[in-house]
């Protein structure tokens, strides 16, 4: 995990996930900010297929919340870092809930480490009852 | 003794309904390609009307009301037929905040001789009317939200167009976001089509999709194996080279379906199946 007061945020922008549309809003506003930044075609799709993903957990498990979207850079890197928050339940063993095939739900349980593996750095925590915060960040080429 | 607000307003409703229409027609705003003046006059002369049954002195502070039901239902009517001929919300909101200017007028005339209540007065006009305009942003947005929603299903319909390209050979291109709802249509319509058809392979083309997450690769392996069930096979076609990768990375097991990166090549695998052979007409036959 880069050390994050060695990040600078150019720009953050917040938008909350409610329902099924606004995850497919969020994906596209994602895929706009990372055009203009000059992502490669593989790591769009992979950024914005992990954001599909935990917006979706977001939406599914902790009824809703919120992203931040921010645009980052390091040194000469550009980069994009999105804060998934919700109030939900919270994850009470999240070692289980980081291993591919298991859901609580009715998907595939590939959200979570799926994300994982598509993003460059990936974060998370969670405290029972209080809620989720997933946090990854993908650099524009790398 | 001063007469009530409501009361001295509406022994004066034609004046303001005057003053209104002069308002809103010296008005740069104002939109006579969408509105001929006499409907405009019909309409305000009808909110008029409508304002002055319902409204008293005591609902006046109090604009949720349930007395004030039927003046917010002309009021929302209004607004949602402007959304609807495409008005702009600044045109909407004129309209109704030109009447505080008309009432504000023929207050200023009655009230002459004592300005301490002509101000209180004043202010509890202005923010009657102020909650009004507010009513007729938010029913304005709704009806536009309403012609979002039904253009959405609108596409939802002509998006997912399932054409027979061979006999016995039904392709489905897919274009664009792939949610629950529209992931089920995609399914009901393929399968309907494979019975009134009878088609035994059905490709299923998924170039125009962004992103195919594992909801979405959920939602393709279930179309499979429900066409499967009906006795079809079924191709995934139109695999980018940045889907697949993102696929591995997902670890979703496609390993069960058969997929091919573009249509021409699953059309090949279709016609293989089908012992289908097509070859170049040979010149000298013409």
């Amino acid at each position: 995990m880069t050390n994050p007061a060695m990040i600078d945020v150019e720009a953050s922008e917040t938008l909350a996930v409610r329902q099924e549309s606004d995850v497919i809003q969020l994906t596209s506003y994602i895929r706009q900010q990372v055009v203009l930044m000059g992502m490669s075609t593989l790591n769009q799709t992979k950024l914005s297929t992990a954001s599909s993903e935990l917006a979706r957990n977001m939406l599914i498990h902790g009824g809703g919340g919120t992203v931040q979207v921010e645009q980052i850079s390091m040194k000469s890197k550009k980069g994009i870092r999105l804060i998934f928050t919700d109030n939900g339940p919270g994850i009470a063993d999240i070692e289980q809930a980081m291993q591919s095939g298991y859901s609580t739900g009715s998907g595939m349980g590939l959200g979570l480490p799926g994300a994982r593996q598509l993003a460059d750095e990936f974060q998370l925590t969670s405290a029972v009852e209080e809620g989720t915060t997933v946090t990854i960040l993908k650099w524009a080429n790398d | 003794m001063s007469k009530s607000i409501i009361g001295t307003l509406s022994q004066k409703k034609n004046q303001i309904l005057t003053l209104w229409m002069r308002n809103q027609l010296s008005d740069g705003g104002l939109r006579d390609d969408l509105m001929n003046n006499e409907d405009l006059r019909q309409q305000s002369a009808e909110l008029l009307d409508c304002l002055f049954d319902t409204v008293t002195d005591d609902t006046l502070t109090a604009p949720d009301a349930p007395s004030l039901a039927p003046l917010i239902d002309q009021l929302t009517h209004v607004s949602m037929s402007r959304a609807r001929q495409g008005f702009t919300p600044r045109e909407t909101g004129t309209y109704i905040f030109s009447l505080k200017d008309a009432l504000l007028e023929i207050f200023r005339h009655e009230r002459k001789e004592d300005s301490e209540q002509l101000l209180g007065e004043i202010l509890l006009i202005s923010k009657f009317i102020d909650s009004l305009g507010i009513v007729t942003f938010e029913t304005f947005i709704q009806g536009r939200e309403e012609v979002i929603m039904r253009q959405t299903d609108e596409m939802t319909e002509i998006s997912t167009p399932v054409v027979q390209i061979w006999d016995g050979i039904l392709a489905m291109p897919l274009i664009g976001t792939l949610d629950s709802s529209r992931a089920l249509v995609v399914m009901e319509n393929l399968l309907q089509e494979i019975v009134r058809t009878g088609s035994g392979i059905a490709i299923l083309d998924i170039s125009g999709v962004p992103t195919v997450d594992s909801m979405v690769a959920q939602h393709l392996i279930k179309t499979v194996n429900a066409t499967r069930l009906m006795g079809a096979e079924c191709i995934i076609s139109g695999i980018r080279p940045e889907i697949a990768q993102t696929i591995v990375h997902l670890g979703i097991d496609l390993s069960q379906v058969v997929t091919k990166s573009t249509l021409a090549s699953a059309l090949k695998h279709a016609f293989a199946s089908m012992r289908i052979e097509v070859s170049k007409a040979n010149s000298r036959s013409f």
